[in-house]
């Protein structure tokens, strides 16, 4: 029964089918029917991962694709992350003449991300990348803004130009050891020439980088977040991580004894948390800056990557993690989604006193990004910083802290303005700010499951600690 | 119980913060109320506490939080924590007497000053290093809030200077913990276990650095020359119940940090370093107590001499490190001394504060020079002020004498040289009259005419607590049964 095995893919896949062929027979002001088409098929997603989380963990179709707590927990977070998408995307694209054909995009580009979170096999991985990367070129500029069509010519340019490194680094390999499985490449790797294998380990992960949104390939996220629709922006920072960096833990368990691979990563991360937080500091605008908080964040995800197989911890750290940034960054995302007219950090000056509770999700969003306990990423910066020490690299925590003061910079400047006003906030005028219903209470739920999740880590960790299998 | 106490000002403060209809008055009055059984439950904690022996604790919790990790929640109390946790339900209720006159917001800052009492609890009944630093960083969220929000002057950019400095500091505090989560045998962020079992006994060089990290992090809170920089400012343009907070409260953490985690779980790397505490420790006395005597401003003042007390405590601490040559009993006595000396200063510190906010609410400033005979106009302030500044300059019948004597004793037993820090106590002696003078005596002027006298809601918070100094000064003895035992345990972890 291995089709079965693949039931949360394939519900993703008939999700976005049904999704589009329902858009081509509706008028346009009934398209709230593919809306319900997506949202049920990633709930029922999710569902059949969690069933399937508690299950055995294997490799599927000759050892090709692997169905264990990595797959599993990317698929989950993928699944609930596009829905929170959807909801906080509903305001902004509700009655827009190609609704359908985002909801149907948007579950193809999660697909796609699934499949290169559970690809045991560089083909397949190459696969994946594409079907996650084609579609959210085409979201990136479903916009129809000339912002939202350079953006998307970036992200292409850069996708395809990654992309192509991908697949000369899976030739190379192939080349060297004669097999695209990672089962035999990490059985063949010690008798491969290591120039070679070098070379195709180094494009490989470099490739992968663009998907993470992660130094050097990180060159789009600023503009796709500024530049496209918000609901766009919000999956684009979020979903493609989350599979780009299980791939790349399943990559570098593999590709560990290769000398250089682990410093590669280390570097990758350092570089990626200080440019990507340096670079926040002198944003104004919100969107653009949660754009480059969200290529700091690849590298402080990158940090246990690191260390996978030296420390047990680095495994579920990273998907605690990944978790928690995915819910912390779309509550940021849908505050901005909630009040899209404001596109200047100032412009949310006296928001705490208008809207107390838009004001508050905006603060647990930030401070959990800043990684404040008892948030989810706090668990997550704790434990994976914890991991790089425990793996014999506290160079890594040092960084990992050391860039976290960096970042406090952006994140004060943006949530000080909204609770500082200089009226007493009994008159500030609730007409001021009018967010956008749906929005508002996706980043209300967002908030509450980013502390829920950080107090319940323990839980979550329990669900994290598997073996990768090969 | 113990995490009654600590969680019941959490729900307390959600149950304000989520109810916007409520009006003032019964938030004002909630708020006393809620301090109120703080107050009654840590007296009762405090008389079902048996001593539990070393490395021991007494109502002990422990319940599984992120194994993976090897943390827990885990709290519990001994002769250390104890009396911090009375403190700061004795400090916060005073507080919330002080605020049933506040007008601005009430229900918000009844709410964010229950949430800043969680927290503070949480750090002294903390017994994870993961719980102690999710506290210790949550104290400072609270407090930034705390300043920005109801502080005057330049108040925003104090609070981000205090937000800025202490998170700093409570980054590099983490990454000690992990540092000593690396090291641990098996993998652990259990204080207890990590106690008995020190990491990185003999790895001077990585001991040495983590101690560093953690010495940083305790540095700037407690805070020390050179760290404290942040702390005038701070205390300058926060509200009086959160200077009260800050100074009575919340400075104690960086020093509880050194007795309960850099001592006992580093011993080694202490005792390498003890004379770099030993000199910080003197120089914070000597420098707060000359640059206290140059200000003009009377909160600033006092903010400096919190520096200058911080620093005998530091110096106590590092002084007990100092193992050759030395015996045992000495050090035992700068360590009682060094906790005395934390729950004086805070209740000594914590009234004075709350005065010297009554100063700005009557009269707009702090400045020294505008005042002239208030003791003819504000009797009730006076005498207050009065035994404040005596109490805190180290007067034989108050807590602080008992406190600093203590530390004295033991640390010139251990280390003669810091006699030097004797002068310390001069100086303080010397700003305190002069500032009395300035502002009691003499004609009546300036800001003076007109001054209203204490109201009953202010008499009542500030006389508590120093009575209390009064009390603890003549009768310590119920106060040094908890502390000593606790303090022995101490001197031994860092012996080994």
């Amino acid at each position: 029964m291995e089709p079965l095995a693949l039931l949360p893919e394939a519900l993703l896949l008939g999700g976005a089918l049904a999704a589009l062929l329902a858009g081509s027979f509706l008028p346009r002001e009934r398209q709230w029917v593919a809306r319900l088409v997506a949202a049920a098929a990633l709930l029922a997603s999710s569902v059949a991962s969690a069933v399937a989380l508690a299950g055995p963990a294997r490799t599927v179709f000759e050892g090709t694709y692997a169905v264990d707590t990595a797959t599993g927990a990317a698929r989950l977070v993928v699944a609930l992350a596009t829905l929170l998408v959807l909801g906080l995307g509903v305001d902004e694209l509700a009655g827009d003449r190609q609704e359908s054909e985002a909801y149907c995009l948007l579950l193809l580009s999660a697909l796609g991300a699934v499949v290169v979170a559970g690809a045991d096999d560089l083909l397949v991985l190459a696969v994946g990348f594409l079907l996650a990367s084609i579609p959210l070129y085409a979201l990136v500029g479903l916009a129809r803004t000339p912002a939202a069509a350079e953006a998307a010519l970036k992200t292409y340019l850069l996708g395809a130009l990654f992309g192509i490194t991908m697949l000369l680094g899976v030739t190379v390999l192939y080349g060297a050891t004669g097999t695209t499985s990672y089962a035999l490449l990490g059985e063949r790797l010690p008798g491969a020439p290591d120039a070679a294998v070098a070379l195709g380990a180094v494009a490989v992960v470099g490739g992968l980088m663009f998907k993470a949104g992660g130094v050097p390939g990180h060159f789009w996220v600023p503009d796709a977040a500024q530049g496209a629709g918000v609901a766009a922006a919000a999956f684009a920072t979020t979903v493609p991580k989350v599979g780009a960096l299980v791939a790349v833990l399943r990559l570098v368990d593999v590709l560990a004894p290769v000398a250089g691979v682990r410093l590669l990563v280390g570097l990758l991360a350092a570089a990626g948390m200080v440019l990507g937080n340096l670079a926040a500091l002198g944003q104004t605008d919100p969107r653009r800056l949660l754009g480059w908080s969200t290529v700091a964040q690849v590298g402080y995800l990158l940090v246990p990557v690191a260390v996978v197989g030296r420390s047990d911890l680095a495994v579920p750290s990273l998907l605690l993690y990944l978790a928690a940034y995915a819910v912390t960054n779309l509550a940021a995302f849908a505050v901005v989604a909630a009040l899209p007219a404001r596109r200047d950090l100032a412009a949310y000056r006296g928001l705490a006193g208008a809207r107390p509770g838009l004001a508050a999700a905006l603060l647990v969003a930030l401070l959990g990004l800043l990684g404040t306990p008892p948030t989810a990423v706090f668990a997550g910066k704790l434990t994976t910083a914890t991991a790089a020490w425990d793996g014999g690299e506290p160079w890594l925590a040092v960084v990992v802290v050391v860039t976290t003061l960096l970042s406090l910079g952006y994140h004060l400047r943006w949530f000080v303005p909204a609770y500082r006003a200089g009226e007493p906030p009994e008159r500030a005028d609730r007409g001021a700010f009018v967010p956008r219903p749906r929005a508002a209470a996706a980043a209300a739920v967002a908030a509450v499951a980013s502390v829920a999740l950080g107090v319940a880590a323990g839980l979550a960790w329990a669900v994290a600690d598997g073996p990768l299998v090969r | 119980m113990l995490s009654v106490l600590v969680v019941l000002p959490l729900v307390a403060a959600a149950v304000l913060a989520a109810a916007p209809a409520l009006p003032d008055r019964a938030a004002r009055r909630g708020w006393v109320a809620v301090s109120g059984v703080e107050v009654a439950l840590v007296a009762a904690l405090w008389l079902g506490y048996e001593d539990p022996g070393p490395r021991r604790l007494a109502h002990e919790e422990q319940v599984p939080w992120i194994p993976g990790v090897g943390s827990s929640y885990h709290v519990g109390v001994d002769g250390l924590s104890l009396p911090l946790l009375a403190l700061t339900c004795v400090v916060f209720a005073a507080c919330a007497v002080h605020a049933l006159r506040e007008e601005r917001r009430p229900r918000v800052q009844a709410a964010l000053m229950l949430f800043l009492q969680a927290t503070c609890l949480g750090v002294f009944a903390a017994q994870d290093l993961v719980l102690f630093f999710v506290f210790f960083d949550l104290s400072i969220v609270g407090m930034d809030f705390l300043i920005a929000g109801w502080g005057h002057g330049d108040a925003a950019r104090s609070a981000l200077k205090f937000f800025l400095y202490t998170f700093l500091g409570s980054l590099a505090l983490l990454l000690g913990f992990i540092g000593l989560y690396a090291a641990s045998e098996p993998r652990t962020f259990d204080m207890v276990a990590l106690a008995q079992d020190p990491p990185l006994q003999d790895e001077p060089l990585v001991g040495g650095l983590v101690l560093a990290a953690l010495l940083v992090g305790l540095a700037v809170k407690t805070p020390t020359f050179p760290f404290h920089t942040w702390l005038p400012p701070a205390h300058t343009d926060a509200p009086a119940v959160g200077s009260a907070v800050l100074a009575g409260v919340l400075l104690k953490m960086g020093t509880y940090g050194f007795v309960r985690i850099a001592m006992p779980m580093l011993p080694a790397a202490w005792r390498d370093w003890a004379w770099v505490v030993v000199a910080v420790g003197v120089v914070s006395v000597l420098h707060g107590a000359l640059v206290a005597l140059a200000q003009t401003d009377l909160k600033r003042m006092v903010a400096y001499t919190s520096v200058n007390h911080m620093g005998y405590v530091v110096l106590a601490v590092g002084a007990a490190g100092v193992v050759a040559g030395s015996d045992a009993e000495a050090r035992e006595v700068a360590v009682t001394g060094a906790v005395v000396q934390m729950v004086s200063h805070g209740l000594i510190t914590g009234a004075l504060f709350l005065l010297a906010g009554t100063l700005h609410d009557r009269a707009g400033t702090y400045d020294l020079d505008a005042y002239g005979g208030l003791g003819t106009v504000a009797p009730r302030f006076a005498v207050l002020l009065s035994v404040g500044a005596f109490a805190s300059l180290g007067l034989p019948g108050f807590s602080g004498f008992i406190a600093e004597f203590q530390v004295f004793a033991g640390s010139v037993a251990t280390v003669p040289w810091t006699a030097v820090a004797l002068l310390g106590i001069l100086v303080t002696a010397a700003l305190f009259l002069r500032a009395l003078q300035r502002l009691l005596v003499g004609e009546v002027r300036g800001r003076s005419a007109g001054f209203r006298d204490l109201r009953p809601s202010e008499v009542w918070s500030v006389a508590p607590l120093l009575l209390l100094a009064l009390v603890l000064g003549i009768v310590p003895r119920p106060l040094l049964d908890v502390v000593e035992p606790a303090a022995g345990a101490v001197v031994g972890l860092v012996g080994r």
